[in-house]
């Protein structure tokens, strides 16, 4: 052990075969990440070589106008998933946050006082959740399994038909466009989502909250007793979660311009499949947010490759996700053991 | 001398139905290395969490630094200067070395972490006690020991004045334990108060100045290290004099008739075909350091793993070891190292332990009669001196040799003929070692056989009829326990170069 403590730490080396030297030098927990950087790589490029026009800038926007509510979704669960719980509460929140947005408008409440209540409602529901989940301890996914029932409910308690959004605020702002240079154009909720992202990376690597995160998915009896606020960070991963469904909600409604209660059924599970996908682990303290942007690129490129395709059924993606899912859970086990 | 920083007087300490300490008297003096000696469940560990605010007093004072506190947890005594190390590293592995020490209090610029100066002053407390790692490295890249030094400049990254040190060598090799004892020395020199929980009395005596002895939560006396000498240690943990350690004498009985012979028994990748004779009424001992396939030897005769060669044979006849079903059919019963993850049940009683064997043994469909139950229970409690002597405690909430106790009960109640025993008494305190000991020669005497194994040496050698030796995963010797000595075995372990060191003595 001498060696060990007076010389730097030798970094492990795993899969410098192959991969090359320079992969050899990134510490192992990047990897994943990376992993999931070049499998997008590889997909975006199988779709350029495959079909003219792929390879347009455009086509890089649309996944991000495609996904913007995806990403923001993805966010937040992986702030949740860090801590090493899950919410399956977010499609049902996404859908609720659609229903609540598109009747109200329809009743006449102006547009800033309705994204101030859905925001409000998703927050509050993640706050109820944390705290069932932490009060009386009980399991993450049976407490948002419950919060996943009582929003879908919830939905069809305000209305069992799509509600169509007319208010022009709504409409402005969803069928705004912001012009790029080469001819790109985005939407705003893009701009939004890329916000989220940013202040999502902020949080969980510069404040103490975020390592606290990061800390509670390690090892939560360790965290509690180095003295840190566990109890604050594992209700406040729900709050940020709900706070991202009700976004992603409000962006979807702008995506959708209707509010339905069978809007969204099963995102969260693309969202909880994003993030592992983008390398983070289940079971807590391992993973970045920026793995899981990349991880809802993934799903999004395939969307798009069927869709080029043409003949494919859509089914097709979801066997891709699938198979890439194995994959990236394979790729993990064998990283965490040659470490 | 100086005021003490810690002056604890008349603590008394009361769980429901038991006294876990009563009328302690403890002084910790400024830049002195305290050891704190006892038997499991003699109070040490309620001693320190008395101290730390874990649990509330009875009756007594805590000083601290010339005032008297009460402490609300570990934070706050934290908070005060007390830190408190434990056996298992209490850290998060996935993060880095500098976030590891400072998280918590990290350095802050406008309301965000400040990266560069908090791995600045993680190196700094580094240096401070000399370790020379990388703070921008993730911790479990680290070995446990370095780990270990890590939690250490943790606890003293606050100003600790100090240090609870609650046996943090027990998963240590010698070089790591070097490593350890020169940053304590160290933080001594610079006046931290430390005060050291250990089972090994070698380490006790190389680095504490002085020793408090705490016996069935009662305090002994205080001692300076230097003129107390490790016979006048010992009894005063055992309240008995000397001699029970030396009572085994060397039983004189004639082995009966091979029981179980392994011939040309090996597992690729685990231990090397080897041949062996296992007679009923013969203590046999296994020698050899950690890895050198002393607990695989084990675990192929109790068919836990699978043999891919060779043979055994029970009372001449061979017999194929499917698993550890088999193995209990024939009358071979194995005590893991690992009690905590193999053996016991920690969340019921002592007799609902013991009973779980019992019907085990005689199969599920011949129930336990409450009677012959309560007999055997109270028989085997009284055979292994199980402390408390209730039937219906909770085993996880026993101390660490009575647990083992437990253990060993469970397996004796189906009264197998080859009793396998992987570090019986591992982190378990002398009288207990002692009392496991004779009970392995009673059993002898008695006809049954048994393998032990341990990682002491003296152990082994003293009461074992034959000592076979591994190393590097074959068996190497097999020596005559009547004629050999410690340093025999420590030169065959050691191999003909001699070179490493007897790391398990």
């Amino acid at each position: 052990m001498s060696n060990s403590v007076m010389s730097p730490p030798a970094k492990p080396s795993g899969s410098s075969r192959g991969l090359g030297q320079v992969v050899s030098k990134v510490p192992s927990r990047f990897l994943p990440v990376i992993a999931t950087f070049v499998v997008f790589v590889a997909t975006f490029g199988v779709g350029s070589a495959r079909y003219e026009g792929f390879a347009s800038g455009q086509v890089m926007a649309n996944l991000f106008i495609d996904n913007a509510f995806l990403i923001v979704l993805a966010v937040g669960m992986t702030f949740v998933i860090l801590t090493g719980g899950i919410d399956l509460s977010v499609g049902s929140v996404v859908a609720l946050s659609t229903m609540i947005a598109a009747s109200a408008l329809q009743a006449g409440w102006p547009a800033w006082l309705v994204v101030i209540t859905v925001l409000a409602a998703g927050s509050g529901l993640g706050l109820a959740m944390g705290w069932v989940i932490h009060r009386f301890g009980v399991q993450p996914f049976i407490v948002t399994l419950a919060g996943m029932f009582l929003a879908r409910g919830l939905c069809f308690v305000i209305s069992v038909e799509s509600v169509s959004i007319k208010n022009p605020t709504f409409r402005d702002v969803a069928t705004g466009t912001i012009e790029l240079p080469g001819g790109v154009t985005i939407t705003y909720p893009v701009v939004i989502a890329l916000v989220a992202v940013i202040a999502a990376v902020y949080v969980l690597h510069l404040t103490r909250f975020g390592r606290t995160v990061y800390a509670v998915g390690g090892s939560e009896s360790s965290a509690r007793l180095m003295g840190l606020a566990t109890t604050r960070v594992k209700i406040g991963v729900y709050v940020i979660s709900g706070f991202c469904s009700s976004l992603g909600g409000l962006l979807f409604s702008l995506y959708m311009l209707s509010g339905y209660s069978l809007h969204a059924v099963g995102m969260e599970l693309d969202a909880i499949a994003a993030v592992v996908v983008g390398g983070s682990l289940l079971s807590g303290g391992v993973g970045f947010v920026i793995g899981s942007v990349v991880g809802v690129l993934v799903l999004g490129t395939i969307q798009t490759l069927i869709s080029f395709e043409g003949t494919l059924s859509s089914w097709w993606t979801k066997i891709v996700i699938g198979a890439l899912l194995l994959a990236f859970i394979a790729l993990q086990r064998i990283i965490v053991r040659r470490t | 001398m100086t005021e003490p920083v810690v002056d604890m007087r008349g603590i008394s300490v009361e769980f429901p139905g038991v006294k876990a300490l009563q009328e302690v008297d403890f002084r910790l003096f400024p830049g002195e290395v305290h050891a704190l000696m006892g038997e499991n469940g003699a109070g040490k560990s309620t001693l320190i969490k008395a101290l730390t605010g874990v649990h509330p007093l009875a009756a007594g004072e805590v000083r601290y630094a010339g005032g008297s506190v009460s402490f609300g947890g570990p934070a706050e005594a934290q908070a005060a200067g007390i830190s408190t190390v434990y056996q298992e590293v209490n850290l998060c592995s996935n993060l880095t070395v500098a976030e590891n020490i400072l998280l918590g209090r990290e350095p802050r610029k406008f309301g965000r972490i400040d990266g560069k100066t908090m791995r600045a002053r993680a190196a700094e407390m580094l240096a401070r006690i000399g370790l020379h790692i990388d703070p921008g490295s993730v911790l479990e890249s680290h070995p446990i020991a370095v780990q270990q030094l890590v939690a250490i400049a943790r606890a003293v990254a606050v100003d600790a004045r100090v240090l609870v040190l609650d046996e943090p060598t027990s998963s240590l090799d010698v070089d790591e334990v070097a490593e350890l004892f020169r940053i304590i020395r160290v933080l001594r020199d610079e006046g931290v108060a430390v005060l050291f929980v250990t089972h090994f009395l070698e380490q006790v005596y190389e680095i504490s100045d002085r020793i408090t002895v705490l016996r069935n939560g009662r305090l002994v006396g205080e001692h300076a290290t230097a003129t107390f000498s490790r016979i006048d240690l010992v009894s005063a943990m055992l309240g008995r004099e000397m001699g029970v350690l030396e009572e085994i004498e060397r039983r004189t009985g004639t082995p009966g008739d091979p029981l179980l012979v392994a011939e040309g028994l090996g597992r690729k990748g685990s231990v090397a075909p080897f041949d062996l004779e296992i007679r009923s009424g013969e203590v046999v001992g296994l020698a050899g350091l950690l890895g050198s396939g002393r607990t695989e030897v084990a675990r192929l005769l109790f068919g836990a793993d699978k043999a891919d060669s060779g043979r055994v044979l029970v009372d001449g006849k061979p017999v194929h070891l499917r698993g550890p079903r088999s193995a209990i059919e024939v009358g071979i019963a194995f005590s893991s190292e690992d009690r905590k993850a193999e053996g016991v049940v920690a969340d019921l009683s002592v007799r609902d332990n013991l009973i779980l064997a019992m019907q085990a043994a005689r199969g599920w469909l011949r129930p336990v009669p409450r009677k012959l139950a309560d007999e055997l229970v109270a028989k085997y409690m009284e055979m292994l001196d199980i402390r408390p002597a209730n039937p219906d405690a909770v085993v996880g909430t026993l101390s660490g040799g009575n647990q083992q106790k437990v253990l060993l009960a469970r397996w004796l109640v189906t009264e197998p003929r080859l009793l396998i025993l992987d570090e019986p008494t591992r982190g378990i305190d002398v009288g207990a070692k002692a009392q496991i000991q004779k009970l392995v020669a009673d059993l002898a005497a008695e006809g049954m056989a048994v393998v032990f194994i341990s990682a002491e040496l003296e152990e082994v050698v003293r009461i074992a009829d034959r000592v076979v030796v591994m190393r590097d995963r074959q068996k190497v010797a097999e020596l005559d326990g009547g004629a050999v000595g410690v340093d025999d075995v420590m030169a065959l372990i050691a191999g003909g170069g001699g070179v490493e060191k007897a790391v398990a003595s």
